[in-house]
């Protein structure tokens, strides 16, 4: 290796160089870090097409409303703008997070984490309070096709938030516990990304189904 | 308590999948029990059951496959029997057993054959041939080998414990809906393929990442050995394609269990959208079969032709545009289905298109072995016996791809003949000719060379005898899953499959007795070099079997055919005396979580389709439980010693330093 190649390393910090492998020769396996983030964006974008189903499943069942009410006649934008908020801030607190474990500092960080799982709840409780006066008004998902279409993408949206509340408290765990080891550094990078992803599909989410759904 | 699920769900009036299943248990408890009575079981444990080792996840996904090919291939043989007598009568089977047998042997096949094989092959081969120590998330891998066989048991549980799907291989809505299958059958298929579905898409990820990150030194895009390439399409369809079947049973287990209406009749449910669905996953899901048997038939065929893939860079084109087009072509499953001439046409058109890089390939394998050294060992007898086969497959398949025609052939034999011989001729040729290829690779040994080219000329006649009539009676009008049929022109077509399917049973007796005889006479066939076949990727420059670390020193590639370049080089230099510079080598640790998620994810699959839910509780939290124990974990790599590493490198390269001086002498 020459010194021009070091040196190019050092004016790279995004590992553009990566891209012209076949011009310069490849130089071996990448980092963990580069490797653990490459392989669970991967994941993400597999999740990505999984609510794309769920997407496509409403696009062709939100009129399928079988005699019941329709989105219009359903929706509260006002509480899905709070909802919104919620979860956006929750991600900026998210990103407040990765920052104070970039400088590891263990109080912002658990400060942080603590408010995005704050948010994140709000949210959630904000969405079964939506439901439940959905099915307390006689429009649960059994209703109609639509509505099925509708708790379902919601919901399997909901499920995530869940199920990224539970991570996000083993991950304030495990910091507590061991530190911000190389290890736990890179499972905040996943954790960080997914809450981020989260947060694209609630954006597709309000847009198509509460936007788009209560013109009609 | 225990929801559904009581002594009714045995069944004792059917006494064919009663003696089957004591069978199975009484081989089971056989094997145990010998496991036991030698000790074995500490063993298992220590070096396969915990192994994060990509080799052996690799040799035990396709000793699943093996195993469930067996199970998938009885299914066959009954089918066949049934229907070489049940002219004018019942047959043996009555018509809700027949029916979960060709259901079962079509998702066997497919999820449980067809699928670990080729993932196995790819994780026991891609990181050899790119020269590096392990895939990206070895835990991981071992976490999807066994939410894979958390699918294989559910699906075979379901021979006696309830019942399987009577729907088809695919459960189409509405027959599949709880109004019209009201027992367990569907229940077992979509949660075997939810659990199994994840092992999948973890072995896709994993495969995918290894490929494009972890490459060794100077191991560039247009270096990588053909069957890379082909993992990395094939493991990239996974990504895309299999979060659909996920989303799409999850749709339909909603219908059934809460009562949604997706695909129901009632409520504004379209059942159409399934079949969308569906097959937006299972065409991408033929060609995540297909290419990885399009790789392995690339270095062996570029092996035993003793040259260079012929117009390699052309076949990683072909390899790239079939996984983008295969996205494209799902609509001509259902050109029945009244979508109008002009969305017909252009599925039907993307569905010829798709067969022109299909017939690159074919025309690259062909003239790489012309004016070739061309050996015909058992593999490339496979590799030639597939590309006869496959070339009839997929003629008929661009026949099917014309709409007027798919009208009048839909649904009938002629389809099940096209289908089969695409995916017997190249997956499962595909499959027998690399583990024939590489079992020497994974073992220190050879296959009985006779035996194994027994083996093939009975498969492949077998294969003609018993397909080549189902066109026939396709052709007059027999359609797909009759129980019984009183068409007397039919009669002889089925009789003759039935001899060919003797004729493959031979086949797979003749395989099973290979593997027994070359297991006794393993001395004879042993290879010390690691280099049996005069191979020419990174997998020969190892030992065979490889050590856990797979290359003391990381190779360092400097062109195509990696290893054949090292040699040449060698032969005409002699190879290096010095030594290489032993490092230290530092190797992920075993890990019991992948076998203790699939307990969790089984208990919870069982619970889930008997309707237990104290027990789906319970399989909840032990899956979490089981994330949060191994998060904690604090050392998760142990360190080989140089010396360590020194001694074990040393005696494989004086073995491979005598072999190459030998071929050194002109012959």
């Amino acid at each position: 290796m020459t010194d021009a190649s070091l040196a190019y390393g050092h004016v790279d910090p995004h590992h553009l160089r990566g891209l012209q492998d076949s011009a310069l020769g490849h130089e071996g396996p990448a980092s963990k870090r580069i490797v653990t983030g490459f392989g669970f964006w991967i994941f993400l974008l597999s999740d990505i097409v999984m609510f794309s189903c769920f997407f496509a499943a409403f696009a062709v069942l939100h009129r399928q409303t079988a005699g019941g009410p329709s989105g219009a006649e359903l929706f509260d934008l006002g509480s899905v703008a709070a909802e919104t908020a919620f979860l956006l801030l929750s991600s900026f607190a998210c990103g407040l997070a990765s920052i104070a474990a970039d400088v590891r500092s263990a109080r912002w960080y658990q400060t942080a984490m603590a408010v995005t799982g704050v948010l994140g709840l709000c949210f959630l409780a904000l969405e079964a309070r939506e439901f439940a006066s959905l099915v307390a008004r006689g429009a649960g998902p059994t209703r109609s096709a639509f509505l099925s279409a509708f708790f379902t993408l919601v919901g399997c949206h909901g499920l995530h938030v869940s199920a990224g509340i539970l991570w996000l408290l083993t991950m304030m765990a495990q910091v507590y516990a061991k530190g911000f080891r190389a290890d736990i550094q890179r499972r905040l990078l996943c954790f960080a990304l997914f809450w981020h992803a989260l947060d694209i599909i609630w954006v597709a989410i309000f847009s198509m189904v509460y936007l788009l759904g209560s013109a009609v | 308590m225990l929801g559904k699920l009581d002594f009714s769900a045995i069944p004792i009036g059917e006494p064919i999948p009663l003696v089957a299943a004591g069978i199975v248990l009484v081989i089971i408890l056989a094997v145990l029990v010998w496991a036991g009575v030698k000790g074995y079981f500490p063993y298992i444990w220590r070096e396969w059951i915990t192994s994060v080792d990509h080799k052996r996840i690799g040799v035990m996904y396709v000793l699943l496959a093996m195993v469930m090919l067996l199970r998938g291939g009885i299914d066959a043989i009954m089918m066949r029997t049934q229907l070489a007598f049940a002219f004018h009568s019942d047959g043996f089977f009555p018509p809700q057993h027949y029916n979960q047998i060709f259901s079962a042997h079509g998702t066997i096949m497919i999820f449980f054959v067809g699928m670990p094989f080729v993932i196995g092959l790819m994780n026991l081969i891609v990181p050899l041939q790119l020269g590096v120590r392990d895939v990206a998330f070895p835990t991981l891998n071992s976490v999807g080998f066994w939410l894979t066989a958390t699918g294989a048991l559910l699906v075979n549980v379901s021979l006696v414990i309830g019942e399987f799907a009577r729907t088809g291989w695919l459960v189409f809505p509405p027959l599949s809906e709880l109004t019209y299958s009201p027992g367990v059958g569907v229940d077992y298929y979509t949660w075997s393929l939810e659990i199994s579905g994840v092992g999948t898409l973890v072995a896709g990820i994993n495969l995918v990442t290894t490929v494009l990150k972890l490459r060794t030194r100077g191991m560039t895009y247009l270096r990588m050995p053909m069957f890379c390439w082909t993992t990395l399409a094939s493991n990239l369809l996974i990504i895309a394609a299999f979060p659909i079947l996920t989303a799409t049973l999850a749709m339909l287990i909603l219908d059934r269990y809460l009562g949604f209406h997706f695909f129901t009749n009632e409520g504004g449910g379209n059942s159409m959208m399934f079949m969308n669905l569906i097959w937006a996953w299972g065409h991408p899901e033929v060609y995540i079969l297909a290419l990885p048997a399009f790789g392995i038939f690339s270095e062996v065929v570029s092996t035993f032709s003793s040259k260079s893939l012929f117009g390699y860079r052309s076949m990683v084109l072909a390899t790239m545009a079939i996984c983008i087009i295969s996205f494209m072509v799902w609509l001509h499953h259902f050109f029945t289905m009244g979508a109008g001439p002009n969305v017909n046409a252009i599925f039907g058109i993307a569905s010829m298109i798709i067969a022109v890089p299909t017939g690159v390939k074919i025309y690259n394998w062909l003239f790489t072995m012309f004016g070739g050294r061309i050996r015909f060992e058992t593999p490339m007898m496979w590799a030639v016996g597939f590309m006869v086969t496959f070339v009839i497959g997929g003629l008929t398949g661009v026949l099917v791809a014309v709409p007027p025609a798919d009208f009048l052939l839909h649904n009938s034999l002629f389809l099940v003949a096209h289908f089969h011989n695409v995916i017997i001729g190249a997956t499962l040729f595909g499959a027998f000719a690399g583990y024939t290829y590489w079992f020497p690779k994974a073992f220190g040994f050879r296959l009985h060379d006779g035996l194994g080219k027994t083996a093939f000329w009975f498969t492949l006649t077998g294969f003609y005898v018993t397909f080549i009539p189902l066109y026939a009676a396709g052709m007059l009008g027999m359609t797909r899953r009759l129980q019984h049929y009183d068409v007397a022109e039919w009669r002889p077509w089925m009789i003759a499959a039935g001899v060919g399917t003797i004729l493959l049973t031979i086949g797979i007796l003749f395989q099973i007795l290979q593997l027994v005889v070359s297991i006794r006479r393993r001395d004879e066939l042993r290879d010390a070099t690691g280099d049996p076949w005069d191979g020419r990727s990174l997998e020969w420059a190892t030992s065979s079997p490889p050590p856990a670390f797979n290359f003391a020193v990381m190779p360092n590639v400097a062109g195509e055919d990696a290893y054949w370049t090292i040699k040449s080089k060698a032969k005409q230099q002699g190879l290096q005396a010095r030594e290489p510079d032993y490092r230290d080598i530092e190797m992920p640790r075993n890990s019991p979580t992948g076998f203790v998620c699939a307990f969790f994810a089984t208990v919870m699959g069982f619970a889930l389709i008997w309707h237990i839910w104290w027990l789906v509780a319970v399989g909840l939290v032990g899956a979490f439980a089981t994330f949060v124990a191994f998060a904690w974990r604090d050392h998760d790599e142990y360190v080989i010693p140089a010396a360590e590493v020194a001694r074990i490198d040393r005696a494989n390269l004086a073995e491979r330093r005598a072999a190459i001086n030998q071929a050194e002498i002109p012959a």
